[in-house]
């Protein structure tokens, strides 16, 4: 016979202002099995929480209810609470009369019925529960960086200095990512470059840090501490052992009239290129769809003329497989394309470009080393007009529902370093809000404000038409309340950015959730920012949400503690929660095998004794413990009903749904 | 009808939830009525936020609105301003009790592109 104790809990005012806690937990003390119940401010509490080992103590307790907030919240502590009395952990169920009841209930009385019948069906369940040991499981003490950005080479050092092996997936052919691009960085105006290539040249030469360039994530399996994942080395036809990035191929590569996407696409590069000065791995790639002996066969000019024999038109793709505890995805971002937005005439004029096009134009080592020059005719805008949240907090269905966050900043930085370079250029910025809450960054954009004289227009633009060459900007001047046109000589947008696209398929393969805006989503928006719902994968950057480089590093960082917190240690505990067949009753359909999303059923041949001497040889299911996440997918499939989850068993749920439709 | 109720009918009639609207004044940057309307776009969401009927009502800006739908394609919220000056329009009309569109009236051919709100307003600016 079950001992049961309930523990209501008033979780301050948060249950108990709608919640009648006493009159809950003295009907409580009339229900068949239960043979203590108490009600207390803050369970969860130093206090509260001894309440319940001296009541295990004292009363015997074989199981018991803790009616509160949900589990996810602190399942886990009276499961230790239960344990420091010497109860089993798994003897403990939790009544969520704070998420499911007082919280969306403003009845007193309804709300309390519901708190009872929450509780009452705690019970029921708690009495059939058996207690559980969890098993164990080694963990691989290497982790897996997905995205050579800024906020992958962070983590990525982070966790090797500690100790551990990291390997960083990139599926361009250098690591730098986004950060590589810019010209400067808010709010110190520090060169991007100068403070970033320093890192990329750390990751190469950590002896801890293996840099898989070129590469992308194809496959993923097991779970935390336990990561198979298949990588696809894309081919480079460059021999990366070879290759000296001495450039003479790029000199005598007869096809240059590629675009070179890291100056988003404002000039051309050659077939087989190093996409900018610093790269690392500083090795060659050649453009399959550009390359002229790769296209027809006939060519050959840089393998002719490589010194050291790198080139191998035969190259292929290959694919390697490697073990890692934990992943980090750090995919990154793109500005969003401009298609819906014809208003503001990007694709039909030169002179309308987008903030990163201008960071390449305003970069020494861009397109026009560093000389502002309008793409239409390269000659100096005196003009310049910036449109702030181009697709941003849109939520007509043109552009993206949220703010991006960082477009206020690198707008101003853009106006105060054009001011600053070229002083008879006349800046205008038109802006719905100027948001910038940060160190040192109100400050920042005031100073474009007041030492630089910036035009800042409270207003939205309407349209930008071409008239005799000039570009005319009209819009709002909400402040006067009047309707303005400037004739410029260059339009930039701040577009909004998104998720890199490629950040769904990473997701999929990881089973990591991923909001409607394809942002990852982290496990808890406070207390849990940088991990995933799916134990084992961190987020860094952008993939998560839109930040700026300060916030990308910490963040960063942030999981490399994670992860380093994961990989220091040897085992981890499973959940004991998993599924287990009757073999009996299993008739061997494959059902359960195909709708596990982790691979955790294989079907075994056994031989079953028959009586009389006999046996017969049966295909049966057989769950593997440590790869089961205890989803229960297998044991709704189950035609004929063999499927059992350990602690969410089909005679519990039953007893539950009883308890709550008894009157 | 009570003012209170009149609003309310407006708001209504436009089918605009014009707590959406995030006063960008993107709708009266691109007007191309914007001068001949002395109560801009943007404001006849913001007037009709706030209840200030009688100023609606009286505005010369529901004539002159071409009801181009430009600040309704445009609107980064999917606020229509457009259905507000209509609304207030269809107001003033009822009002004067003067409901003049005849169906026959209506020609028997009409460019199904032309948005239907372009074409109602249209009648009823020219029957007042």
């Amino acid at each position: 016979m079950q001992r049961i104790g309930v523990f209501i809990c008033w979780c301050g005012s948060n249950i108990a202002a709608t919640v009648d806690v006493v009159k809950v937990a003295e009907v409580m003390k009339n229900e068949p099995g239960v043979v203590f119940s108490a009600n207390y401010q803050y369970m969860c509490s130093e206090n509260g929480q001894q309440l319940i080992k001296q009541a295990i103590k004292e009363h015997n307790l074989t199981g018991i209810v803790v009616g509160s907030c949900s589990p996810r919240m602190h399942e886990a502590t009276f499961r230790k609470t239960a344990e420091a009395a010497g109860l089993n952990p798994y003897m403990v169920e939790i009544a969520n009369i704070r998420e499911h009841c007082s919280w969306i209930h403003k009845d007193m009385d309804e709300a309390t019925e519901k708190a009872i019948i929450l509780v009452r069906t705690a019970i029921a369940k708690v009495k059939l529960n058996a207690p559980l040991t969890a098993g164990e499981s080694p963990v691989v003490k290497r982790a897996l960086v997905i995205g050579g950005g800024i906020a992958g080479i962070q983590a990525a050092l982070d966790i090797a200095d500690a100790g551990f092996e990291v390997d960083i997936v990139e599926k361009n052919a250098t690591i730098g990512g986004r950060m590589a691009q810019l010209d400067k960085t808010f709010p110190t105006l520090d060169c991007s470059a100068c403070i970033l290539t320093p890192k990329m040249v750390d990751c190469a030469q950590h002896e801890k840090i293996d840099i898989l360039s070129y590469s992308e994530v194809e496959d993923v399996k097991g779970f935390v501490g336990n990561f198979n994942v298949k990588i696809r080395r894309k081919a480079r036809y460059v021999d990366e052992t070879k290759c000296t990035g001495c450039k003479v191929c790029m000199d005598k590569c007869p096809s240059k009239k590629g675009l070179n996407a890291f100056n988003m696409n404002l000039n051309t590069r050659p077939a087989i290129h190093i996409p900018f000065a610093q790269a690392i791995p500083n090795v060659a790639v050649i453009d399959p769809e550009q390359c002229i002996k790769l296209k027809t066969g006939k060519c050959g000019i840089c393998q002719k003329f490589c010194g050291v024999g790198a080139i191998d038109y035969e190259q292929k793709d290959t694919f390697i497989e490697r073990q890692y505890g934990a992943i980090v995805v750090a995919t990154g971002f793109k500005p969003i394309a401009l298609d819906a937005f014809n208003e503001y005439g990007y694709a039909d004029n030169k002179d309308v470009i987008t903030s990163l096009e201008l960071e390449r134009l305003m970069n020494a080592a861009g397109p026009t080393n560093g000389v502002l020059l309008r793409p239409s005719d390269g000659t100096h805008p005196k003009v310049i007009t910036f449109i702030q949240c181009v697709g941003s907090r849109d939520s007509s269905g043109c552009g993206k529902p949220y703010c991006s966050k960082i477009c206020c900043m690198y707008t101003a930085k853009h106006a105060m370093l054009l001011r600053e370079k070229y002083p008879d250029t006349e800046v205008h910025v038109f802006y719905i809000d100027v948001r910038t809450p940060g160190k040192n960054y109100d400050e920042f954009y005031r100073r474009a404000v007041e030492q630089y004289g910036v035009d800042y227009i409270k207003g939205m633009v309407g349209k930008v038409y071409n008239e005799n060459g000039k570009l005319m900007v009209q819009g709002s001047n909400l402040i006067d309340n009047e309707q303005i046109t400037i004739e410029s000589d260059l339009v930039v947008l701040a577009t909004a950015i998104e998720p890199e696209p490629s950040v769904r398929k990473v997701a999929t393969l990881l089973t990591a959730s991923i909001d409607t805006n394809n942002f990852l989503t982290e496990s808890h928006a406070k207390l849990r920012p940088v991990e995933s719902p799916t134990a084992g994968v961190y987020l860094a950057g952008v993939c998560q949400g839109p930040k700026d480089i300060p916030e990308t590093v910490s963040q960063a960082s942030a999981c490399a503690a994670k992860v380093i917190g994961l990989l220091v240690k040897d085992k981890l505990k499973t959940n004991p929660c998993v599924a287990i067949p009757d073999e009996m009753m299993c008739n061997g359909c494959s059902q359960c095998a195909n709708v596990c999303a982790y691979g955790a059923i294989t079907y075994v041949d056994k031989e079953f004794r028959l009586g009389g001497g006999k046996t017969e040889v049966r295909r049966v299911a057989s769950v593997n413990p440590a790869v089961c996440q205890g989803c229960g997918a297998c044991t709704v499939t189950c035609p004929s009903g063999a499927m059992d989850l350990k602690g969410f068993s089909s005679k519990q749920i039953m007893s539950e749904v009883e308890a709550i439709c008894k009157k | 009808m009570t003012k209170e109720e009149r609003i309310e009918n407006i708001k209504k009639l436009s089918g605009t939830d014009v707590r959406k609207c995030m006063k960008c004044g993107k709708c009266s940057g691109r007007c191309p009525a914007f001068k001949d309307m002395d109560i801009k776009p943007h404001q006849f969401v913001t007037m009709l936020g706030k209840g200030k009927l009688d100023e609606l009502l009286a505005c010369k800006a529901i004539w002159n609105c071409l009801s181009c739908m430009a600040c309704v394609e445009r609107c980064p919220r999917g606020v229509a301003p457009a259905a507000v000056v209509e609304a207030v329009r269809d107001t003033v009309v009822r009002m004067q009790g003067n409901n003049g569109i005849k169906a026959e009236e209506i020609p028997p051919i009409v460019d199904e592109l032309i948005p239907q709100q372009l074409l109602v307003s249209a009648y009823r600016k020219y029957n007042k």
